[in-house]
């Protein structure tokens, strides 16, 4: 074992906060912690948002959720089509002290798409890298590609000479049994530093005092605390122990706003929560697979009450959905969202006419650690099913068991959310999706379907330059979607965040990730 | 809270009935029925256990609902408060969830899983613990080490963590179909595993007391059959110790497979436990749905305290030396 | 003697291997942690590199003998979950839990001795039937629902004590201490309290049973025949002679306690090895699971074997095989 690292994190939580209590330090409770320090080791949303605190990509979300620059500060497409040139920040320096140049940029994206980093993926179009001067680097694509950027807003840029000093060049390999540096230390640019971690406890981040932008926040840190019981959650907050939590309960908002001391921020996430159906031979039974016809899927799409579910499920806090993808999404159009009609009895009629036998039991699989009150939404659409004279058999547990099931197609009807993350594009779902699954293309496409039309769609908007364009083929795979049935939109689901009054000023993001350097406590 | 009432008092009576060869004799002399009619809180506790295990067996033809079918569960009547607020309405006396699971009949059928879960781990428990020890205990030699260190490396793992650890493989490794269907005798098994081996060690250690009597020794010179010795003169000089550690087991039973619903790891959420229910409710602990929490806590602590209250009459009244 | 020694801590060691061969059976049949480390894009071809890379291919005979080098070189590989080491994850734990565990332990004897005497000493008094009542409803409360009803009222309704973890923290070695901070020791109490509400009744049980037969022995009539004051006699002499059970049973315990605090730690998120336990469980962070599992069997053995030894030399007719099985139950 590593003795010398468990000196090092428990030095440095005993030097922690002490100043505590005179300074704005906000307490944060979160509903989950963070994988590691490491922003590569782990494809998950919530570990890289949280690190993006201490590490930035060359590019950034700005408080409108547009890209604008920030380690790169202009770029352009080169002649060929496939390299791009990125002006780099100067005068930046990393936490250690040591300047920012493209060599850091080199380092971090062959570190990136090392065969065994785990966020490869989030950089599918990445061929190569070259370094043209101390600011000046030139990224190669393996085609024309419209969305490089977006992509880049998440790939977080390391110190060259820190990763070699520490023999961390390499991302962390879980098969070697060996642990990386940079799951314990963070060396970034950003606006907040880390102090200390203990893993499942607390992550104590300080202000970064060298900051190469203005701040918008007047943070002198911030603590992050995992706390998984949502209860635990509420009454921290309640009793002042936490100022913030990017999950407040649904059902327990009535009770927050009402709260003395404890401000409610409320929207609706990106995240479109969908059902996806097997589009095999047979189900997990053996029993022949109807799900494969669209008539079948629309009558079991008409037998949920979607209001209804709005109403008791999400307590009138999500938005009800007809689209695979939420309103602020690119490739969006209202044409699509509409919502069918709940009406059981034509669904019953459209069941027998499909020659859907009456009691067929399917598997309905759900997660227990998954999307908002999921158990609860996954409980009140098979009594919905039930009632058409279907009988789903519900398999609720969390997600690590249930994901291979899903992956391998060893279900027959599943729940799934999508947000665009982080492309924050139509083309995200398209390709991950709904595309046929071969190579990179319908990694997600469990259920197994292919319709040549739109993939032959999401391949012309894949290659598509010009935004208008791209967007409306993007548009015209997504009316595919729509008429085929292939996944049912339930809804955007809730996103609420709750700060003590403490807090005067905190930006609530629709991708439900907080940025806290733009947040102000009052003084 | 499972295993420390079994391992040190069951060891202490355990103890006492090696030493103490006269327990049974003098429990024959003691009336049971005299020191029941004596003790208003035993009748008080069997009439309170009776009570609930009737309800509970009758659940499915006295409850308005039937909680465990899902087409029967309506989502606008969902988190109705009980009876008496005014918001209240019949049939729900105590309310719906959050699901519109009428409360009352989610409770009558979560004793009732709660109480078969109880009553068949301990019968599972007793019957293998009985069997092996006294196999054990007669035979001696390889037999016995084999199982008597099966047995040590089951009680090395503390109860709790070898019933999770099952639950949770049994689960996951389960077909979806065979899970709901197989919820319930995965709990029995994974709480009557780590417990049978308490049995196993009382009936191996008198009977290894009983066995170098003279009679037994008698019994074998003039060929009587050993199952019938093990029968006829070993099994009744451990049912004393047994009986009592049966009883407090039966109550840990119900706290432990509470315990792993509570955790997640036991009844699944379409056929909710007394465990599962209160786990769902301390989901909505600050939402104002007390009821939710509220009821199946109390009918978990009123079965466990009535079954303990048992426990507890039946070992002071089978323990002469408190008399 | 030396012989038994040798006996016993030879079959404390078959135990332990026997330990591990369950861990690493259970562990085999627990779902696929592959895909909880992979991104959302990854394709199958990196999902089953990386299930070659972690060995989980390779055949069973292989995995278990790896498994059981590397663990008893103390070597659990790193963790799933945070890739971090498992040993070094497990250690900065270690402190919340066994804290956790001895302040309870005290609690419980601080409260469950006295009791203990005094229901003994005022048998079929109202106070006493009161506090046995009282003892059986201890016993009877599930540990989850005695930590939601300490929250929902010294958290939230009254605002006095923290509703979750462990405070501030000071280093003392490697030794991570919340019992020098006042936020720490507040943070304890809550947690200390609802774990040890069931050892309570425990100690108050068995010291009112101890008492009940010591109060018959004549060494008792005697002392209070030559007119040692009765509160003298109950709380001293007779008190006295019900120790040696309740340290045993205190020894016992503390292995049970450290994993039933699994269930107090979820409830009132204390940062301990059960949290990180129940944590592995539901991320399949297999490396993580086994070593708990490991560690705990091992305290749990090793305080079995000082039992059995510490009986064997206080009484030595405890040797003879037959009369074991009463002893290393405790």
């Amino acid at each position: 074992m590593n003795l010398k690292s468990v000196l090092i994190a428990s030095v440095a939580v005993g030097a922690l906060s002490l100043p505590a209590h005179a300074e704005n330090i906000l307490n944060w409770g979160s509903s989950r912690d963070i994988g590691s320090l490491d922003p590569y080791s782990y494809g998950d949303s919530f570990t890289i948002n949280v690190l993006n605190h201490a590490y930035e990509g060359l590019v950034r979300y700005n408080l409108d959720l547009k890209i604008e620059p920030a380690l790169a500060t202009s770029w352009e497409i080169l002649e060929d089509n496939v390299t791009w040139r990125f002006k780099l920040r100067e005068g930046v320096s990393f936490h250690n002290g040591n300047p920012f140049t493209a060599n850091d940029v080199q380092a971090s994206l062959a570190r990136v798409s090392h065969e065994n980093s785990p966020l490869k993926g989030n950089l599918p179009a990445y061929v190569s890298s070259s370094v043209v001067d101390d600011y000046t680097i030139d990224i190669t694509l393996n085609g024309t590609y419209p969305l490089l950027l977006n992509d880049l807003t998440n790939i977080h840029i390391f110190d060259e000479e820190w990763l070699v000093e520490n023999g961390a060049e390499l991302p962390t390999d879980i098969g070697a049994g060996v642990e990386g540096f940079a799951t314990y230390n963070a060396n970034g640019t950003g606006p907040f530093i880390v102090e200390s971690r203990q893993p499942d406890a607390q992550t104590v981040f300080v202000v970064n005092p060298d900051w190469w932008d203005e701040p918008a926040h007047n943070l002198d840190g911030f603590v992050l605390s995992p706390i998984n019981s949502a209860a635990t959650r509420v009454a921290a907050l309640l009793s002042g122990e936490i100022q913030f939590t990017e999950s407040a309960p649904v059902q327990d908002l009535d009770r927050l706003a009402a709260a003395p001391g404890v401000n409610l921020l409320e929207g609706v996430d990106l995240r479109t929560i969908m059902l996806g159906f097997n589009f095999g031979e047979t189900l997990m039974s053996g029993a022949p697979n109807p799900f494969s016809k669209n008539e079948v899927r629309e009558a079991m799409y008409k037998a949920i009450d979607l209001q209804l579910i709005h109403e008791r499920v999400m307590r009138g806090k999500s938005r009800v959905a007809g689209a695979v993808v939420a309103p602020p999404i690119p490739g969006y159009v209202p044409e699509l969202d509409t919502i069918p009609e709940y009406d059981p009895e034509a669904a019953k009629a459209m069941l027998a006419a499909a020659g859907v036998p009456e009691g067929l039991e399917f598997e309905f699989n759900c997660m227990s650690d998954g999307y908002v009150n999921e158990e609860q939404l996954c409980q009140a659409i098979a009594s919905m099913w039930s009632r058409v004279g279907l009988a789903p058999k519900l398999d609720i547990a969390p997600r690590a068991v249930q994901s291979p099931k899903r992956t391998n197609g060893q279900t027959d009807v599943y729940t799934l959310g999508w947000a665009t993350l982080p492309m924050l594009d139509a083309y995200s779902p398209l390709l991950q999706i709904f595309h046929t699954k071969e190579g990179n293309s319908g990694v997600f496409n469990w259920g197994g379907w292919s319709f040549p039309e739109l993939d032959a769609l999401v391949q012309k908007a894949g290659k598509e330059l010009d935004t208008e364009t791209r967007l409306g083929y993007e548009t015209e795979a997504l009316q595919i979607v729509k008429d085929e049935n292939i996944m049912l939109p339930l809804h955007q689901q809730p996103m609420a965040w709750a700060v003590s009054d403490k807090v005067a000023e905190m930006p609530l993001f629709p991708d439900n990730k907080p940025r806290l350097w733009f947040t102000q406590m009052s003084e | 809270m499972a295993e420390p009432e079994q391992t040190a008092p069951a060891a202490k009576d355990d103890l006492r009935a090696r030493q103490a060869n006269g327990v049974w004799s003098r429990l024959r002399e003691s009336d049971l029925g005299y020191s029941f009619v004596r003790h208003p809180s035993a009748i008080f506790a069997a009439a309170l256990l009776g009570l609930i295990a009737l309800s509970a067996l009758l659940a499915p033809w006295i409850t308005p609902q039937n909680p465990y079918d899902l087409a029967a569960l309506e989502l606008w009547n969902s988190e109705i408060p009980p009876i008496w607020d005014e918001r209240g309405q019949l049939p729900y006396l105590l309310g719906t969830d959050v699901q519109g699971r009428d409360m009352l009949s989610a409770i009558l059928y979560g004793s009732r899983i709660s109480l078969i879960i109880g009553f068949a781990s301990v019968i599972l428990a007793l019957s293998v613990g009985l069997t092996l020890g006294l196999i054990a205990g007669y035979f001696g030699g390889w037999i016995d080490n084999v199982i008597m260190r099966i047995g040590d490396i089951l009680l090395s793992m503390p109860f709790i963590l070898i019933a999770i650890l099952i639950s949770a493989m049994a689960t996951a490794s389960l077909p979806p179909s065979l899970k709901s269907a197989l919820a319930a005798p995965i709990l029995i098994f994974a709480i009557a595993v780590p417990s049978w081996v308490q049995y196993a060690r009382t009936v191996r250690a008198s009977t290894m007391v009983e066995r170098r009597k003279e009679y037994v020794q008698a019994a074998r010179l003039i060929r009587v059959k050993s199952w019938r010795i093990m029968l006829q003169h070993i099994l009744p000089n451990t049912l004393t110790p047994i009986m009592v550690a049966a009883t407090l087991n039966f109550g840990l039973a119900i706290l432990s497979e509470a315990t792993l619903s509570f955790l997640g790891v036991g009844m699944p959420s379409d056929q909710p436990s007394l465990g599962t229910l209160i786990r769902f409710g301390n989901e909505y602990l600050f939402s104002g749905l007390w009821w939710i929490v509220v009821f199946p806590a109390v009918q978990l602590c009123l079965i466990v305290v009535s079954v303990n209250m048992i426990g507890d009459w039946l070992r002071d009244a089978l323990n002469p030396k408190l008399q | 003697m030396l012989a038994f020694l040798i006996k016993r801590t030879a079959n404390a060691f078959f135990v332990m291997l026997a330990v591990a061969f369950l861990a690493f059976l259970i562990f085999r049949s627990f779902g696929d942690p592959v895909e909880m480390m992979v991104n959302e894009q990854a394709t199958q071809e990196d999902r089953a590199a990386l299930r070659e890379r972690l060995g989980l291919n390779d055949g069973f005979l292989t995995q278990y003998v790896r498994f059981v080098t590397n663990a008893a070189q103390g070597d659990f590989g790193i963790s799933y979950r945070n890739q971090q080491d498992v040993m070094v994850l497990i250690s900065e734990r270690f402190p919340a839990t066994i804290e956790l565990v001895l302040v309870a332990t005290i609690i419980s004897l601080v409260v469950g001795m006295p009791l203990g005497v005094l229901t003994a000493v005022h048998r079929n008094s109202r106070l006493a039937n009161f506090l046995q009542l009282g003892s059986i409803v201890g016993v009877s409360l599930p540990s989850f629902v005695v930590g939601i009803l300490l929250i929902l009222a010294f958290s939230v309704s009254l605002g006095w004590l923290p509703a979750f973890g462990r405070g501030e923290t000071v280093d003392v070695g490697w030794w991570s201490t919340g019992l020098l901070t006042p936020s720490g020791r507040q943070a304890l109490i809550l947690p200390a309290i609802s774990l040890s509400t069931f050892q309570i009744t425990l100690v108050m049980r068995l010291v009112r049973a101890e008492m009940l037969e010591t109060l018959r022995t004549d060494y008792v009539k005697f002392a209070r025949a030559r007119g040692v004051p009765r509160a003298r006699v109950h709380w001293v002499h007779a008190l006295r002679n019900c120790l040696m059970p309740v340290i045993t049973l205190t020894g016992m315990q503390i292995g049970n306690l450290i994993a039933f605090a699994l269930v107090t730690e979820t409830v009132f998120q204390w940062p301990g090895m059960g949290l990180l336990f129940i944590q592995a469980v539901t991320f399949v962070d297999i490396p993580v699971m086994a070593a708990y599992l490991m560690l705990v069997s091992l305290i749990f053995v090793t305080l079995n074997t000082i039992v059995d030894v510490t009986y064997a030399w206080v009484d030595p007719r405890l040797k003879d095989d037959s009369a074991k099985a009463g002893a290393a139950n405790g």
